[in-house]
């Protein structure tokens, strides 16, 4: 995007702001009208249109940092407005005029950024952080601003906010329906899984003929839905925990075994007639030898479980749990329609996920820093 | 230490034993047929509390024999006998008619269409991501960490959701289902086909250039032929990943039909034989997706003259 395409879009969001105040006849009934009689609100569009005609006249980052500064200045008047109990719900034209321009600005700022390469091997990896984040906010404004503006009711999607409070109000419910799922169902049965699985992965690497029937079967049971083990599971395990952790193991279990063998045996002819020449015993061989050089997919299948085993442990809690548990949370709360529980223990769930995969990624990091694609 | 060490242990085998056949199949044949025994004995080692409990309510005498025999036909048992299972597929495919509640076939087929629906959204989505990504430097650095984490969502957690907003809108039955696997399926189509698309060498796309292609030709020309190993590489994910998402939406949804349903009715009522005949379906379905991925794959590549 060149120069002049970057001022005409700052020139447009600038009019977005200004719609409303200045003609305020057709487009806004009677919300924004009344912009004139609020001073914060007429002092904020001052602001607005000064940092937008900033942002039009200098170049490509400082641009940027006035174009946001203005769409966050815009941000914070729409939150403001919808305060207001004869906005919200029923908002109109020129509100939503407000709602575009923080829209144009905020993706006039993600493009500039995209297109940015910076030589500095840290601005680049804090780019690639901002730039993701900033596009996630203005989903999750545009959801909450869309949502509270058109007056969608709670029971069908609750506004990020609402979801927020209630993660906030009710920490310890969700720290024991953490502790219940997370701790005891998923992160045991993924040890007691891919332990298993890499142990196998050992034995069937040393007597070739089992790798030889394991490896075909491994391959067809890890396409199969095991997740609908879970009612046996539930049957033979119990309510509590060991049942969850019984399924995620066996989930778990057979990628594991796939990925193990394939890394097992990715060692070269030439290091192993080099361990062979140390005389090397098979023991330290596998330590010094075969295990390191299976790393990478070791770790492969630990990314692909993490992500399966919290499926299966939420799928095991709808057979039949204690009374504590995502799963088991989030079932009855859509039942009795509270919504705003239900996104708070997906956000919690989400979170969750997304620190375990960053864990094993770090992990994986630390420990394979010399594998090609890390290296780079 | 491998092979050459399997081939020396064996100087004087039989001529079969080399046969290529009989190499690739022998230990498969013998892990599954240990398999079936360590079955068996499992069967009889969980079920026989219960079965003795039977003979001791009805204060009958009992041999050991009566016991394991006992074991391998009982009516809920913990654990059922293999050949229970297979008798209890078998007769749920063949021996109703296809319609009936009760046919495998029948709860096979509502799974089915779901997952095919879900697999289609997810398929369409997933490519039409990958198209945008490669094209777009913008896209690619800002939606694409976003459709990673999106799988670290628990998606099935938010099927009642799906059902009750879904409800609300007007839409029943098969949509929420596959919106469901949808959701789970697009993600290896986005990731493999990105990485698809973006195959060719620089040396192809600068000939591409040269002869001043347009970006659509292109991605007509070039980058879809180069993708095609990978889109049926994560077609053959995908498909498996929306048959789970299928039958997993069936569950907190209280479907009266398809395979989930059947597994959810077993286990409220304890008919595990049940659960595991439906167990035994959901396989057959799964490799039965996979093997006509797998024909079409096999088709598309001859018709592009790819080596087999």
């Amino acid at each position: 995007m060149n120069r002049a395409q970057l001022r005409l879009g700052f020139i447009l969001s600038a009019l977005c702001v200004l719609i409303p105040l200045l003609a305020p006849l057709p487009l806004s009934t009677d919300p924004v009208a009344a912009l004139m009689a609020r001073p914060t609100m007429f002092l904020l569009t001052g602001v607005v249109v000064l940092l937008f005609a900033l942002a039009a006249s200098f170049r490509r980052l400082i641009a940027i940092l006035f174009g946001l500064a203005a769409a966050t200045c815009m941000a914070v008047m729409t939150l403001l407005l919808l305060r207001d109990p004869g906005i919200d719900g029923t908002a109109a034209s020129g509100f939503w005029m407000l709602v575009l321009g923080v829209w144009l600005a905020a993706g006039l700022c993600v493009m500039v950024l995209a297109d940015l390469k910076p030589q500095v091997a840290w601005t680049r990896r804090a780019l690639d952080l901002a730039i993701p984040l900033l596009f996630g906010i203005t989903v999750f404004y545009l959801w909450e601003v869309l949502v509270r503006g058109a007056g969608v009711p709670a029971v069908l999607l609750p506004p990020p906010s609402a979801a927020a409070a209630k993660f906030v109000s009710s920490l310890p419910v969700l720290s024991g329906d953490f502790v219940q799922t997370f701790i005891r169902g998923v992160l045991i049965g993924y040890v007691i899984g891919c332990g298993a699985g890499l142990l196998v992965a050992i034995l069937a690497h040393r007597f070739e003929f089992l790798g030889r029937g394991l490896l075909p079967l491994g391959n067809f049971f890890s396409a199969l839905p095991l997740v609908g083990v879970a009612p046996i599971m539930v049957m033979w395990f119990g309510f509590d925990w060991p049942s969850k952790a019984a399924v995620v193991a066996l989930v778990t279990f057979f990628p594991m075994l796939v990925n193990a063998l394939c890394g097992l045996s990715a060692s070269g002819h030439i290091e192993r007639d080099l361990m062979r020449s140390y005389g090397a015993s098979y023991s330290q061989t596998l330590t010094k030898l075969y295990l390191p050089a299976a790393m990478p997919f070791i770790f492969n299948a630990l990314k692909i479980n993490a992500t399966l085993a919290l499926i299966g442990a939420i799928v095991a809690e709808f057979f039949g749990t204690p009374t504590q548990g995502i799963g088991f949370r989030i079932s009855t709360e859509a039942g009795r329609m509270a919504l705003d529980m239900v996104w708070a223990e997906i956000a919690l769930a989400a979170i969750a996920g997304m620190v375990f995969y960053g864990l094993v990624a770090a992990a994986e990091r630390a420990t394979t820093f010399w594998h090609p694609s890390i290296r780079t | 230490m491998t092979s050459s060490a399997a081939a020396l242990s064996l100087p004087r085998a039989a001529a079969w034993r080399q046969h290529p056949l009989a190499v690739r199949f022998t230990p498969i044949v013998t892990v599954v047929a240990a398999l079936m025994v360590v079955w068996y004995i499992a069967a009889v080692l969980m079920n026989l509390s219960l079965v003795r409990g039977g003979f001791e309510r009805e204060e009958a005498p009992y041999t050991t024999m009566e016991l394991i025999a006992g074991t391998m036909e009982a009516e809920r048992p913990l654990l059922p006998a293999p050949h229970q299972v297979a008798g209890a597929f078998l007769d749920g495919v063949f021996g109703y008619a296809p319609n009936a509640p009760r046919s495998l076939i029948y709860h096979s087929a509502v799974t089915l269409s779901a997952t095919l629906l879900g697999f289609a959204l997810g398929a369409g989505l997933g490519i039409a991501l990958a198209l945008s990504i490669v094209h777009s430097r913008v896209l690619e650095r800002s939606l694409m960490p976003w459709i990673i984490c999106s799988q670290m969502v628990p998606i099935l957690a938010l099927a009642p959701i799906f059902i009750v907003v879904l409800g609300a809108i007007g839409l029943q039955g098969l949509l929420p289902k596959s919106i469901i696997s949808a959701y789970l399926s697009f993600f290896p189509i986005t990731i493999g086909m990105v990485k698809g698309f973006n195959a060719p060498e620089p040396m192809q796309l600068d000939l591409m250039r040269t002869w001043s292609a347009t970006s659509r030709q292109v991605l007509t020309r070039l980058r879809w032929p180069t993708a095609m190993p990978y889109l049926f590489a994560s077609l053959k994910v995908a498909i498996t990943i929306s048959l789970i998402g299928a039958i997993v939406a069936e569950l907190p949804t209280g479907a009266e039909a398809g395979i989930g349903a059947r597994l959810l009715a077993g286990s409220y009522y304890g008919q595990t034989v049940q659960i595991w005949a439906a167990l035994v379906a959901a396989a057959v379905l799964a490799s039965g997706l996979i093997a006509l991925v797998g024909l079409a794959e096999r088709m598309v590549g001859r018709r592009m003259g790819t080596r087999a």
